[in-house]
């Protein structure tokens, strides 16, 4: 109801230029635009999809490390694993809760996760067959995240910035977490080097594409940046993550699967080979290893959990109602 | 020969990790995210009493055994927990049910053995007695929302306690091993703990409408290593690592 009489409200002023002029004005200056402020309807629907495609990712997330919470290999890595993952079920519900602010109820962005109308990361489609893939989640994939994150915590948007400072405090924890199980591999057995090495190989790639794609492809820069939800364009924030992550790689002595990866002694920085964007694309589009399962689970837990939820509406309705009986009996 | 001391502190270390173990298997699949987060969180709290409580055990054993050669490196029969917390974790009623009786033993429990004259039980469980607190006030609060919520949640709710009451005794069983510990001032009688279990039951059950199962017959053999086949399932999980890299580190 409530989103609706917004909806309404903001048809009528979508093309008002002196609102869309002051909106603007706000964002140069660096104001924090809040939910009841006027807002541009693209602006709106830029952030409920970036916001809601942003807690899918996180929910969607932890299925792949979940898959190593009942194998972990000491007690020590088995509750910081669990505890990891149920931080990102936290920013799950952050992010939820601060696109619910824009109109939207969690109901609907689940529906539209589950449908598949929803997109989430992409690197969450591939699967974690080892150990060290904790690690090198941690370290890549979070690393990156924290990347595309930062600047986030500067977005225009109040309550979707407010929960990414929260949010990238947690990730950076993770990412040192990560960094130190593949440490631990690296300084370990030959089978332990062996699956660090290994997990490196099929993380990699898939890490890098977590920026996007490259400027010159991407749909949605120039309108994102002047509205300050995106603040650095996809090349430069994996520029960023290579400059920082090659180092810490071989000073594990790990080798990365980039025949091309050399540092560039004038600009110090480290030029990689070609990205496949068509991995990229077929994964987006649902043909990477795990597309269909992740869903998959997904929606068994959603279903699986159906009756628990009805059970908990259907209760606080009889204590409504008890509640309201007594006052009337009282009276 | 194991010391009574070591017996009992690794049955209270292994309940937790089992029961632990069970409630971690629920990260990323629970019925909506809030609960999924509430799991998780319990789990951690078992998971660490089990490590504290590890820890311990090791120190009195006096043979170098860690935290982790305890719990990666035993075999079925020489695990202690009962048999209530090795059940698969079944639906969400199952779950919520398993965690509520189990928690209602513990929360007195620990509140006693907080008063040991083992210093270092003292220690963990006065820690513990506020995690098992809180267990027992969120899954107590699913039991009543469950069986006075639709007819299918009580249902459901009333099928776990088929399941699960056969397997309440056990936790109220006394040994020799604990005698001569409870008599020591080390170790808590159970039987202190009945009244306030079934007070505790009894109130909970009368706001979901679920009436107490009689007592008949109830399961038994956790305690002293003689498990059901779920057990050994759930250390191939468990010990799958440490088992495929003998003296790795990790």
């Amino acid at each position: 109801m409530y989103a609706q009489a917004l909806n309404v409200a903001e048809k009528a002023h979508a093309d008002d230029p002196e609102l869309r002029a002051r909106f603007q004005h706000r964002v140069d200056a660096e104001e924090k635009i809040e939910p009841n402020d006027w807002m541009p309807e693209g602006y709106r629907r830029t952030l409920v999809r970036q916001i809601s495609q942003h807690a899918h990712s996180e929910i969607v997330g932890m299925l792949p490390e979940g898959n190593w919470i009942t194998r972990a290999p000491s007690l020590k890595r088995k509750a910081a694993l669990l505890a990891k993952v149920q931080d990102e079920g936290g920013h799950g519900l952050y992010l939820y809760s601060a696109a619910e602010t824009l109109g939207v109820s969690r109901e609907e962005l689940v529906e539209q996760l589950l449908t598949g109308k929803a997109k989430y990361s992409s690197i969450f489609n591939y699967p974690t067959p080892s150990w060290a893939d904790m690690g090198m989640i941690g370290w890549l994939v979070d690393g990156a995240a924290i990347m595309n994150q930062i600047p986030l915590c500067r977005c225009s948007y109040g309550p979707y910035a407010r929960a990414m400072i929260r949010i990238c405090k947690e990730e950076s924890f993770h990412q040192r977490q990560g960094y130190e199980i593949v440490m631990t591999l690296a300084k370990g057995s030959p089978a332990q080097k062996k699956m660090a090495q290994d997990s490196l190989n099929r993380w990699w790639w898939p890490a890098l594409m977590m920026f996007g794609p490259s400027d010159r492809d991407s749909q949605h820069s120039d309108q994102n940046m002047a509205w300050k939800i995106k603040r650095f364009s996809n090349d430069d924030l994996r520029q960023k993550f290579i400059d920082a992550t090659v180092p810490q790689g071989h000073f594990l002595g790990l080798t990365f699967p980039d025949p091309d990866l050399r540092l560039n002694a004038v600009t110090g920085h480290w030029e990689h080979g070609p990205i496949d964007w068509s991995e990229f694309n077929r994964v987006v589009r649902g043909e990477g290893p795990c597309n269909r399962e992740r869903l998959k689970a997904r929606q068994k837990a959603h279903d699986e959990g159906a009756w628990v939820r009805e059970a908990a509406l259907a209760h606080a309705e009889k204590r409504a109602a008890r509640k309201a009986a007594a006052k009337i009996a009282a009276e | 020969m194991e010391t009574p001391l070591f017996t009992y502190t690794l049955r209270l270390a292994d309940n937790a990790l089992v029961l632990g173990h069970r409630l971690s298997e629920w990260c990323g699949h629970g019925p909506m995210l809030e609960e999924d987060l509430a799991l998780a969180n319990m789990a951690l709290d078992l998971i660490g009493q089990a490590r504290n409580l590890y820890t311990h055990a090791g120190s009195v054993e006096g043979k170098g055994r860690s935290e982790d050669d305890l719990a990666y490196l035993r075999d079925c029969p020489d695990w202690r927990n009962i048999l209530l917390v090795e059940r698969p974790r079944g639906d969400f009623a199952f779950t919520i049910l398993r965690q509520f009786l189990y928690a209602a033993f513990m929360h007195p429990y620990f509140e006693r053995l907080a008063a040991s004259k083992d210093e270092t039980l003292a220690a963990i469980a006065a820690k513990a007695v506020k995690e098992m607190a809180y267990h027992v006030r969120h899954a107590g609060e699913w039991v009543i929302r469950l069986g006075d919520g639709t007819e299918e949640s009580a249902a459901r709710l009333r099928e776990a306690l088929e399941d699960l009451w056969p397997f309440t005794g056990e936790m109220f069983e006394m040994d020799s091993v604990e005698q001569a510990l409870v008599d020591a001032g080390i170790a808590v009688d159970p039987a202190v703990i009945r009244p306030i279990w079934d007070e505790t039951i009894a109130h909970v059950f009368g706001e979901a409408l679920l009436t107490c199962p009689r007592d008949g017959w109830m399961q038994t053999g956790g305690r002293r290593g003689e498990h059901s086949e779920h057990l050994g399932h759930l250390l191939s999980d468990l010990q799958f690592m440490q088992r495929t890299y003998p003296g790795a580190t990790w």
